[in-house]
């Protein structure tokens, strides 16, 4: 679960880090009076889960009201790489002597957290880790232990910081792996870390990601996110507890299990159509749940055509063919069905799917039959003459 | 042989008294298992259906000995009762439980080496460990498999089912199933269970199923190229996933440009292990190198 910058920046300053002043805010007059409150110059930032705001004017300096209007009213509702300006976050502007990069974040490799620093702040980090890598320190920390100041000093003594800030730079670090720990982070970021020109070190930017599984114990945390930007069709599978991801193709896809659903968009993918979603319908799937699933796929207009691939292992065959033919008494669908049902019960989900005789509904035989049948009928290449 | 779980497998069930843990623990019992016991705090002293429930991790050793443990528990009393098995002093760990959140495995993971050597995790968020004719321990649907010498593993339990029954239909068997998980921490690693299986007799060919995310496949890679003798197929899944989205397992996600499936396969490729494009061209890939037919349609 990503944060927007100054729901970042609002942890950070739970755990001590420093950041500036400032004020969230979701239109151009609420944005002047922030500014007001922080006192000028202020910073006026796009809030979207996306890099490169800078580079494309959702970042700008204002010295007085009318700039802080005027810049408020350009970047509202401005659309960066996809993702549309609902927030601002309007801060007081911070003189600027150093740029340095710092994040905690889970090594899966390693099975350990890694703490990583750098003088080189403020540009892509994986640039710096690729040209200049001797630049970015890496230091591993045991999650039973934790950070401690002498560690941190040593990052930042090794990391070649000014000597004058050694001890604020070891500070942010430690309340930085204290945001990364205690509020159950997968990723905290801070890109740049600055000094300022009276030597203070601060929190200029802020990507926190938060582990969606951790959730139940940060009641707190509950509401972050970017809600407005986030696709309608996925807030609502995630209410009814269901794993969906929207793609940008036309062929809708059911399937049970993650992995199964993925070689599933790989396979359709390979047959040359386009999946328009990732639908995990989970171990042991009623019918009820078959229905809400179908209702989730349909809810994309672009879908001209539906796979259902399904090994069933605790998932049952027959209660997928109940579920189907449930859905379809109720939706009454437009859209073509290939069904392909293998594992536990198949040969009953079958037989009731046979009964059934829903319209437009095919079954395949295999998986990649399957994903051929698909992505014929998608594209409107068969139509009812194709049998069963 | 086989590996993990067999004959000699004694296993205890922490949450045997819920639902979903007494219905596959019932399931695991039919197919030959030797369930010793049960855990579940405060139900000391019940049974289920003849499996006597303990109170404590340290009770069920003192009184049924088991060496295997499987955890059926809700994911916020999932961690402590991996670790209160593995004090209890169980060999092998395995935890079906998914929605573990990430830093409760990564205490578990470094609380295990450091004070529980002795004790293998598997999972979390896994189907188990199937053994066919021997031993299941999870939800693998033990029906598609027969034994045989085709070693299994898989971040996936579904598409293991898939995989394993392509294989099956052409006639092979399987030594072990093994389901590691689709969790960003796992206990066990690709390289931990084909070390296994390189040394089990049993075992002639490796089909390993991976997905995007995270670098294991990569580092199962390395470790194939320099120690294994035996055969590896493996498939990847996720070619198609959109960077920074999370596909249904907490560790199924591509962050930046890491952890994709196409980087993956090229690792595989590189060190000289065939990847299927398919879960059938990988099943077929596998029925080749063991030299018999190929798939023959359904």
């Amino acid at each position: 679960m990503d944060l927007l910058e100054y729901q970042g920046k609002q942890l950070f300053a739970r755990h001590g880090l420093r950041v500036s002043s400032g004020k969230a805010v979701t239109t151009v007059e609420d944005a002047r009076k922030a500014a007001e409150e922080v006192g000028y110059p202020v910073v006026v930032k796009a809030q979207v889960l996306i890099g490169g705001r800078g580079k494309a004017g959702g970042v700008k300096l204002a010295a007085d009201a009318e700039e802080t209007a005027m810049h408020a009213g350009n970047i509202l509702g401005m659309d960066i790489h996809g993702h549309t300006v609902n927030t601002l976050w309007i801060e007081h502007a911070s003189d600027i002597a150093t740029e340095y990069y710092a994040s905690v974040l889970l090594d899966r490799s390693a099975k350990k957290p890694l703490v990583m620093f750098s003088v080189e702040g403020g540009v892509d980090i994986e640039q710096v880790a690729e040209e200049s890598p001797e630049k970015l320190i890496r230091h591993h920390v045991d999650p039973l232990e934790g950070l401690s100041r002498e560690e941190a000093r040593e990052i930042a003594r090794r990391g070649g910081v000014d000597p004058d800030v050694v001890e604020g730079v070891a500070d942010a670090l430690v309340a930085l792996y204290e945001v990364w720990k205690a509020e159950d982070a997968t990723l905290a970021e801070i890109n740049p870390l600055i000094v300022t020109p009276e030597r203070e070190v601060k929190a200029l930017d802020a990507k926190v990601s938060l582990d969606a599984n951790a959730l139940y114990r940060h009641p707190e945390n509950q509401s972050l996110a970017d809600g407005e930007n986030e696709d309608p069709i996925e807030r609502r599978a995630k209410e009814e507890g269901v794993q969906y991801v929207k793609l940008d193709g036309d062929i809708g896809i059911l399937g049970n299990g993650a992995g199964l659903v993925m070689s599933t968009l790989d396979v359709v993918a390979q047959a040359g159509g386009s999946p328009a979603n990732f639908l995990d319908a989970g171990g042991g799937s009623d019918a009820e749940k078959i229905k809400q699933a179908v209702e989730l796929i349909l809810a994309n207009d672009a879908v001209k055509a539906v796979l259902f691939n399904i090994f069933g292992g605790i998932t049952r065959g027959d209660e997928v063919a109940k579920g189907l033919i449930a859905a379809f008494d109720e939706i009454r669908p437009s859209v073509p069905f290939v069904v392909r049902l293998d594992g536990t019960n198949d040969v009953e989900g079958r037989r009731l799917l046979q009964e059934a005789a829903l319209p437009n509904v095919h079954a395949a035989q295999t998986m990649n039959d399957a994903a051929e049948l698909v992505v014929a009928l998608a594209a409107g290449q068969k139509g009812a003459e194709v049998h069963v | 042989m086989s590996i993990l779980v067999d004959e000699r497998t004694r296993l205890a069930v922490a949450g045997i008294t819920g639902r979903e843990g007494s219905f596959h623990t019932l399931n695991d019992r039919r197919y030959g298992t030797n369930v010793v016991g049960g855990v579940t705090p405060g139900k000391g002293g019940q049974d289920v259906e003849g499996i006597p429930v303990f109170d404590s991790w340290a009770e069920a050793m003192a009184e049924a000995q088991p060496n295997t443990a499987m955890i059926f528990v809700p994911p916020r009393f999932a961690a402590d009762s991996i670790l209160e098995a593995a004090a209890a002093g169980v060999a092998l760990v395995i935890a079906i439980t998914e929605g573990i959140p990430a830093h409760d495995e990564l205490r578990v993971y470094n609380m295990l080496r450091r004070d529980h050597p002795g004790t293998r995790l598997i999972g979390p968020n896994c189907p188990g460990i199937l053994s066919p004719g021997k031993a299941n321990v999870g939800i693998i649907p033990a029906s598609f498999f027969k034994e045989g010498n085709v070693g299994v593993v898989s971040r996936s339990g579904t598409l293991t089912y898939q995989i394993g029954n392509e294989i099956a239909r052409a006639g092979f068997g399987c030594s072990t199933i093994v389901g590691i998980g689709g969790d960003p921490v796992p206990g066990s690693s690709f390289v931990d269970v084909l070390e296994l299986f390189e040394a089990d007799e049993q075992t002639e060919l490796v089909v390993l199923s991976g997905e995007i995310g995270g670098s294991a496949e990569e580092e199962a890679a390395d470790y194939i190229a320099e120690h294994m003798s035996k055969p590896v197929v493996a498939y990847i899944a996720g070619f198609t996933a959109p960077a920074g989205k999370q596909m249904g397992h907490a560790g199924a996600i591509v962050s930046g440009s890491a952890g994709t499936a196409a980087a993956k396969a090229q690792a595989l490729e590189a060190r000289g292990v065939r990847v299927g494009r398919t879960p059938t061209e990988a099943a077929e890939i596998a029925v080749e190198v063991l030299g018999g037919a190929s798939v023959p349609a359904p």
